[in-house]
């Protein structure tokens, strides 16, 4: 009897690897037409068997890395390491030319179809990261199938942050079950409304309204209203979250501008062509470091792209504006040629198209606090913005050549008399200026394309946030950007970012009629007009 | 200070020689066909049209290695029009009247098309046109050679809603705010509509040019697509705002298998300036793509590489449109016997010359040609896949069925007719 019991286990065994590694092979053999449809049917008779090796290979060919031999009948794929391994058996294959094979084609239907089964399929991985990214891939799909592998999962969960996602992942797949008991429903749904979020949002509406179960019905209604209030308020921080990182690179784009426009009253037009130059040193910065350095390529551009910006800035100071003093309508036209001059002279030596600057790895990416998304390279700007201020503060308040810079600006002659030699402080201040506008060329070349017309797109915002924020004084210039940027965010959902431009541009018209001198007007006894 | 003798005559000496020059360049330059260039070499549009300029140099090249036309050498006239609308205007007038050009290869953005048109009807010349554009337009001296909606937005909408494409049903419009993306957009809504698609379920956005702060805009796109049906974004969204705005995707995690994005304007060259990772599964509609594995394909492109001596130059969409329509330019030539425009007007339709992805473009009544549409994918490596593709070339409609006031419209350039926009309903030309 033991011994006809040892066949029977025996017997069972063997023939039910034998039958998988059959399954395995039929699924296998389905991507050598390498049509849509069979593949799908691949992916999913892959995921069915759980197969070891079946995560490795549906991986693969998310990646676009499974190749096949359609000739040799031969399929393999490579890893991220760019070994070849045969996806049958398992073995690595050397000395193999990979040009010999054929990738297998996908569509975003079966990226999704690769999404669900990887979801089911590595539910149990040992590294809590990924079995994080599992259930919130089960939560997206909803795939009913993986119920089982979910609850397995969540009954030994060690992790309580990947439990309450394994939680939030089942109750996604029960609450719709109508065949679910009306307790574990109404448990589903008060899960989701803890979640909170967006996705949460659409499927209690489904249930809401789908639901013939009074109880469930009434539950989702509530969580429906909750969730609703919580987004609202949401949306409102979000969108003051952007419109601080928009005031930022304002901000950032502006000061320079503030301090050439303010001190001399020189209206220049050829501004954004210094952070433009600011953006292109970061690019030829990016460049000449070996990649090992690539991290802190940041952190060299910014010396440079100042001085770089600056030497620019005090050449046009001695050649073109220095004989234009007192003359605006002249300075404005000659900046204006120079900022042309600038633009085609970077653009033949560049070329037309962007350059692609990248981002270090700590800039990259966003993360979620508290419901709200926060893009981290964003976040580095607003830190940038405040630095620059700080330093540009300090550098006016507390240092011999911020005080003569602000007695020229409140009164020129008067500063002649006492011996201040203003030409001297023109330049300094227009090199000054140009080298922060080079500054902010770094950090814009972060978010925004880098090419020649980069700093056309931001000289009249630069223009209005000085002229909102009272000529000649930086918290002007600091409460001008944050009131231009909040309020465009603000505004921008509502009425859309065009007519939002416009009604800001309105506004500043208005008020320009009643203070002409902007928020924050300079005192002093003859200050220019 | 001292004017030596020695200065003096090889200064006349100088000039002599260049008399002589110019004299030859004259004598040469009565054996040339001239062919006038304008594209914007400066100012924003330069990074699009500078490559147009420079195959055009290549295939006129070619041309003449082959022996020429009528017996004669080709001459390219280049000139610069600086993205600058009037100036399109004025310098189309130069070639035409000074350089007595004998056909124009030009335009990219529809406000330099239209700024042109005039002078091409006044003094009677030919305008190739290679840009996909918002349609409604035919007119007797121009040839369209880039898409009508009918040969790339509507066939991509088609893709969406379809199985393969994920069932899409509801729609985000989003665009660059000016006459391409409304006009389009304006089709594409009543073409939705009359597929029972609701109003609710379509949301049209614009936004100025050159937008690179794409926050809030995404955000309202991710918050209209977590209304539990599949959505889908259609941007018309112009140049360079492309980049920040994909990047955007990207940082609020937006993958392609949760809300797809097809573009009409992005396509290879544009991507070679981005990490493709984040944009993997996003897709595009053209009428052409470098990938395409064909013989033709192949040998244009090694030619391409070899002319620019770059061994990684693109090539895209409107390069293949013009292409096609230098071919056919040569071809109406060569049929006329002349290059007289009025002639070679007359002999252009119904030309027909393969394309480069193994069909054949043919020049319809309407001056637009017919064309295959892709769909493709953006795959990690930044190249296109295609996914779909229509079974043969589509025959453009230049005034959309699907718009109140251009669906009674038709255009027929061959005579009697000879009318750009007949009325059916009223029998009458002239819209």
């Amino acid at each position: 009897m033991p011994l006809a019991r040892l066949v029977a286990v025996l017997f069972f065994l063997c023939c039910t690897t034998v039958a998988r590694a059959d399954a395995v092979d039929d699924a296998l053999a389905k991507f050598f037409d390498d049509k849509f449809p069979r593949t799908e049917q691949a992916i999913n008779e892959l995921a069915a068997t759980g197969a070891a090796n079946a995560p490795a290979i549906l991986d693969a060919l998310g990646d676009n890395r499974l190749l096949i031999d359609q000739a040799d009948h031969i399929i393999v794929y490579k890893t991220t390491g760019d070994d070849l391994i045969n996806a049958k058996t398992g073995e690595k294959l050397d000395g193999v030319d990979a040009g010999a094979f054929k990738k297998v084609r996908i569509n975003n239907a079966l990226r999704s179809a690769i999404e669900a089964a990887m979801g089911a399929l590595t539910l149990a991985n040992p590294d809590p990261q990924k079995r994080a990214g599992a259930a919130e891939a089960v939560f997206e799909t909803r795939d009913a199938s993986a119920l089982k592998a979910l609850e397995a999962q969540l009954s030994h969960e060690s992790d309580p942050h990947v439990a309450e996602l394994l939680r939030q992942a089942r109750a996604a797949i029960v609450v719709l079950d109508s065949k679910t008991p009306t307790a574990d429903r109404v448990a589903a749904v008060a899960t989701l409304k803890a979640r909170g979020d967006q996705d949460s949002q659409s499927l209690i509406d489904q249930v809401a309204n789908q639901s013939d179960d009074p109880a469930v019905k009434a539950a989702a209604l509530d969580a429906k209203a909750a969730i609703k209030a919580h987004l609202a308020w949401l949306s409102v921080l979000q969108n003051l979250i952007y419109g601080i990182s928009a005031a930022s690179v304002l901000l950032l784009a502006a000061i320079g501008l503030a301090i050439t426009f303010g001190v001399m009253g020189v209206i220049n037009m050829a501004h954004g062509e210094m952070v433009m130059l600011g953006a292109y040193t970061t690019f030829v910065v990016q460049s000449a470091l070996p990649p090992s350095l690539l991290q802190w390529s940041l952190a060299v551009a910014l010396p440079l792209a100042f001085l770089v910006s600056a030497i620019v800035g005090v050449a046009i100071e001695r050649l073109v504006i220095r004989f234009l003093y007192g003359r605006p309508l002249e300075t404005l036209l000659a900046t204006w040629g120079v900022s042309l001059i600038l633009q085609q002279a970077v653009r033949s030596l560049f070329g037309a198209n962007n350059r692609q600057v990248s981002a270090p790895n700590f800039m990259s990416g966003s993360f979620d606090w508290a419901g709200l998304q926060i893009t981290t390279g964003r976040l580095w700007i607003v830190a940038l913005a405040i630095l620059v201020f700080v330093a540009l503060q300090l550098a006016l308040r507390a240092t011999p050549f911020g005080l003569r810079m602000r007695a020229v600006t409140q009164n020129r002659r008067m500063a002649a008399a006492m011996g201040i030699s203003t030409g001297r402080i023109d330049m300094l201040a227009f090199a000054l200026g140009s080298g922060v506008a080079g500054v902010a060329g770094v950090a814009l070349s972060q978010i925004d394309n880098v090419s020649p017309n980069l700093g056309q797109g931001y000289i009249i915002d630069s223009f209005m946030v000085v002229v909102l924020g009272g000529v000649g004084n930086l918290w002007g210039t600091l409460l001008g950007a944050t009131v231009l940027g909040v309020a465009n965010k603000l505004l921008e959902p509502v009425i859309g970012a065009v007519l939002g431009k416009i009604l800001l541009l309105v506004f500043i018209i208005l008020f320009i009629q009643k203070r002409p001198r902007g928020l924050f007007a300079l005192k002093g006894r003859a200050v220019e007009a | 200070m001292s004017v030596t003798r020695r200065f003096v005559l090889r200064a006349a000496g100088a000039l002599v020689g260049g008399a002589v020059a110019l004299s030859a360049f004259a004598a040469h330059a009565e054996d040339t066909i001239k062919v006038g260039i304008l594209h914007s070499l400066s100012g924003t549009m330069a990074i699009s049209e500078t490559t147009l300029k420079d195959v055009m140099l290549m295939l006129i090249d070619e041309q003449n290695k082959k022996g020429g036309l009528l017996g004669k050498k080709l001459e390219p006239v280049v000139v610069d029009p600086a993205s600058n609308w009037p100036l399109f205007a004025e310098k189309a007038r130069e070639l035409i009247s000074k350089d007595k050009v004998a056909v124009v290869f030009g335009c990219w953005t529809s406000v330099s098309r239209k700024s042109v048109l005039p002078v091409f009807k006044e003094l009677d010349n030919i305008l190739f046109y290679p840009v996909q554009y918002e349609g409604e337009e035919s007119e007797r001296n121009v040839f369209y050679t880039g898409a009508a909606p009918n040969q790339q937005a509507i066939p991509a909408v088609d893709y969406l809603m379809s199985a393969d494409g994920g069932s899409v049903k509801r729609w985000v419009l989003e665009g660059t705010d000016y006459v391409y993306p409304r006009t389009t957009n304006k089709i594409l809504e009543a073409y939705l509509k009359s597929k029972g698609v609701a109003p609710e379920d379509i949301m049209i956005n614009y936004t100025p040019f050159g937008f690179s702060d794409w926050q809030t805009e995404v955000t309202k796109i991710k918050a209209f697509g977590s209304a539990g049906k599949k959505t889908a974004v259609v941007s018309t969204i112009n140049g360079d705002a492309n980049v920040p705005f994909y990047k955007e995707l990207g940082n609020q995690g937006i993958k392609a298998t949760d809300i797809p994005v097809v573009a009409f304007s992005v396509g290879e060259e544009e991507l070679a300036g981005l990490d493709a990772k984040p944009l993997v599964g996003h897709l595009a509609a053209w009428n052409y793509f470098q990938t395409i594995d064909t013989p033709e394909n192949k040998a244009e492109i090694e030619k391409w590489r070899a002319f620019t001596k770059n061994p990684k130059r693109t090539f895209n969409d409107p390069m293949e449109a013009h292409y096609i329509g230098f071919n056919m330019w040569v071809k109406a030539v060569e049929k006329a016997g002349t290059t007289d425009p009025d002639k070679v007007i007359d002999a252009m339709i119904g030309v027909a010359v393969p394309n480069l992805t193994g069909g054949i473009a043919t020049m319809m009544p309407n001056h637009h040609i017919t064309k295959p549409v892709y769909i493709g994918e953006i795959q990690s490596n930044g190249l296109i896949n295609t996914v779909w593709q229509t079974p043969g070339t589509v025959v453009a409609q230049e005034w959309s069925p699907y718009l109140e006031g251009s669906r009674d419209l038709i255009s027929d350039w061959r005579h009697p007719m000879n009318c750009g926009n007949f009325n059916v309903k009223t029998g009458k030309c002239g819209g």
